[in-house]
């Protein structure tokens, strides 16, 4: 028999976050198809009654929680004594969580303590009666694994955007608090703030419905012999405030002003996407100047539909890549394109 | 305050990004075609530690830098010809699997039981470096079992800077959702950090570097130790490559006012 817990830590208002609640839909659904399993909920964070009220309706036999000022913070070692103490106390078997990036720093580290396993970016969940199964990508994204495990407790992270979110009424509900006292070596590091760029040159929206990448081309010398890179960024930054895309880069782009080049200036390794950068998921992903080779379209590999713009009809973008492939030159196609999304 | 820290970066090998990887099942589990033929890198984000690892020994005097490396031993001595030209530091080998396939619990085990038998280790001055994933398993995973294993609660994941203070302190920037970073202040040594991708571009290769250190690096690829590294507990249905080819329609020697209008429509769908 299982003992699932879902294990979630609340945002700075006290709720559960959207990646969270994808986790809690596939506890719910694993708790549905494995023959009897308990099902219990651990909560950790400054005030977690927000969260518990949120999703009293789950289906949870249980409410666990860890709150308090010391648990508010996203530190590795308040959140691993926290989640280890609820996996604990919940004598959980099966922990599914949401692979966010406090999550992901500490759960790791929490399977060891208690004697466990961990699969991180887990894309699918499946279960049968008696058995578990989970999904998830390798080498970047090149190829896909299926696999079991007989080590309990198994942490199962799961990737946001993989799962639906669990839906459901508010109510009130009691939580059963978890005593954790944190010893002055736990709290050796203060979070102090986040860093966080000027709305204008936000270019990372990981909720936006249209991806752009921009590859190295738009720095290069156009046909006139000369390189633009100014009307570049104009043409690009006026698009992504027209849709309210979010930017990606590839790397050979974002390395070019690391090596002090004059290039797009919003530009930095978080824009990066591909084998040394992000696989953001988007329902659409435009391409523009890029040659689409694959260290870069690894990344693209949760973004649907693919269009892209390059000057070379025979790219990798042509190659089974894109859905569509625009042989043009980007600067007149974008600056028509803006001039259409302003009409 | 100028601190010599220990400073030990883990980082392994993945294959060339631009070759075509094929699964394979063998006898203990999935495995990639060809994998020994297949030429080899360091694994970029370890890359990334390695060089701010080595950038970090260079500002704080006395520091030293261990590269742990667990690997196939002819795989390493390959890949080891390029990485010693990069910066100066002393390798530890050790001879075993290092595909994606394997668990980073055992990866993780193996890690720890080197870093500990380092001689003169000083915990009080330990920084373990390594990158937030790795570019074949890509689970993001080992450092935080390592820290578990060394005793080490002070972890710091996607790491793109860290500072050393004039009191010591460390100020570590971490990614986190949305194209953020969270400011941390750790006391000091000893921390685990995953280095995403920092500030530093890769260092030109030095041809006296690379004498340094291949002087202790043959040696050490010579005596490494053999360790098991599987995933013991896994069982895996399948492993395939995404089928999804699409059909791409190439659209050729059409006005930029008609394509524009088209991805417009698109967008707007």
């Amino acid at each position: 028999m299982e003992t699932i817990l879902f294990l979630a830590h609340t945002e700075a208002d006290g709720t559960l976050a959207p990646a969270a609640l994808e986790a809690l839909g596939t506890a719910t659904s694993l708790n549905t198809s494995l023959a009897n399993a308990r099902f219990i909920v651990g909560l950790l964070g400054e005030n977690v009654t927000p969260a518990a009220q949120q999703i009293a309706s789950c289906g949870a036999a249980k409410f666990l929680g860890v709150s308090g000022a010391d648990f508010a913070p996203a530190r590795y070692a308040s959140d691993a004594t926290a989640a280890a103490a609820l996996c604990q106390a919940a004598e959980a078997t099966l922990v599914v969580a949401p692979a966010t990036s406090r999550f992901n720093r500490c759960l790791p580290g929490v399977a060891q303590r208690v004697g466990g396993r961990a699969d991180t970016h887990v894309t699918q969940v499946r279960a049968t009666a008696d058995q578990v199964s989970v999904s998830r990508w390798y080498y970047r994204q090149r190829m896909e694994g299926t696999h079991t495990r007989t080590q309990r407790p198994w942490f199962i992270l799961v990737d946001p955007g993989t799962h639906p979110a669990w839906t459901g009424a508010a109510a009130t509900v009691a939580v059963e608090p978890v005593a954790v006292t944190l010893e002055d070596a736990a709290k050796r590091t203060t979070v102090t703030g986040f860093r966080t760029p000027a709305a204008d040159a936000q270019t990372i929206r990981p909720d936006a419905s249209l991806l752009l990448v921009a590859g190295a081309g738009w720095t290069k010398k156009q046909a006139d012999g000369q390189t633009h890179v100014p009307e570049a960024e104009q043409l690009i930054l006026d698009f992504l405030r027209l849709t309210r895309a979010s930017l990606g880069s590839t790397k050979s782009l974002v390395d070019l002003g690391g090596e002090g080049q004059a290039v797009l200036s919003f530009l930095s390794h978080l824009n990066q996407i591909g084998q040394t950068g992000a696989t953001p998921r988007h329902p659409k992903g435009l391409s523009t100047c890029c040659h689409g080779e694959e260290p870069h379209t690894v990344g693209w590999r949760f973004i649907n539909e693919r269009r892209a713009i390059s000057l070379d009809p025979n790219c990798s973008w042509a190659r089974g890549k894109a859905d569509v492939l625009y042989v043009a030159d980007a600067f007149a196609v974008m600056r028509k394109v803006n001039e259409l999304l302003a009409a | 305050m100028s601190i010599a820290y220990q400073i030990v970066v883990c980082g392994s090998i993945v294959p060339d990004p631009l070759q075509t990887l094929t699964p394979v099942t063998g006898p203990t589990g999935p495995g990639l075609k060809n994998e020994m033929m297949l030429p080899a890198w360091l694994d970029p984000w370890a890359g990334h530690a390695l060089y701010e690892a080595a950038h970090l020994a260079k500002n704080q005097p006395g520091s030293k830098v261990w590269l742990v490396s667990l690997g196939p031993k002819a795989k390493l001595q390959q890949v080891m010809m390029t990485v010693a030209q990069k910066v100066p530091f002393e390798l530890i080998a050790l001879d075993g699997a290092a595909g994606g396939f394997t668990d980073a619990a055992e990866t993780a085990a193996a890690l720890a039981e080197a870093i500990a038998a380092l001689p003169g280790l000083d915990r009080s001055k330990l920084l373990v470096f390594g990158g937030w994933e790795s570019a074949s398993r890509g689970a993001g995973a080992t450092l935080q079992i390592l820290a578990e294993h060394l005793g080490i609660t002070d972890v710091f994941m996607g790491v793109d800077e860290l500072k050393v203070e004039a009191d010591g302190t460390l100020e570590i920037l971490e990614r986190i959702e949305g194209g953020r970073h969270q400011v941390s202040r750790c006391s000091g040594a000893p921390a685990v950090l995953g280095w995403a991708t920092g500030n530093l571009p890769e260092p030109k290769n030095n041809p006296q570097i690379g004498m340094t250190n291949m002087r202790g690096v043959m040696p050490a690829l010579q005596k490494a130790r053999s360790v098991t590294v599987g995933a013991t507990g896994v069982t895996f249905a399948e492993v395939v490559l995404p089928q999804q080819q699409r059909q791409t329609r190439i659209v050729k020697d059409a006005a930029p006012d008609d394509i524009a209008r088209e991805i417009v429509d698109w967008i707007k769908q």
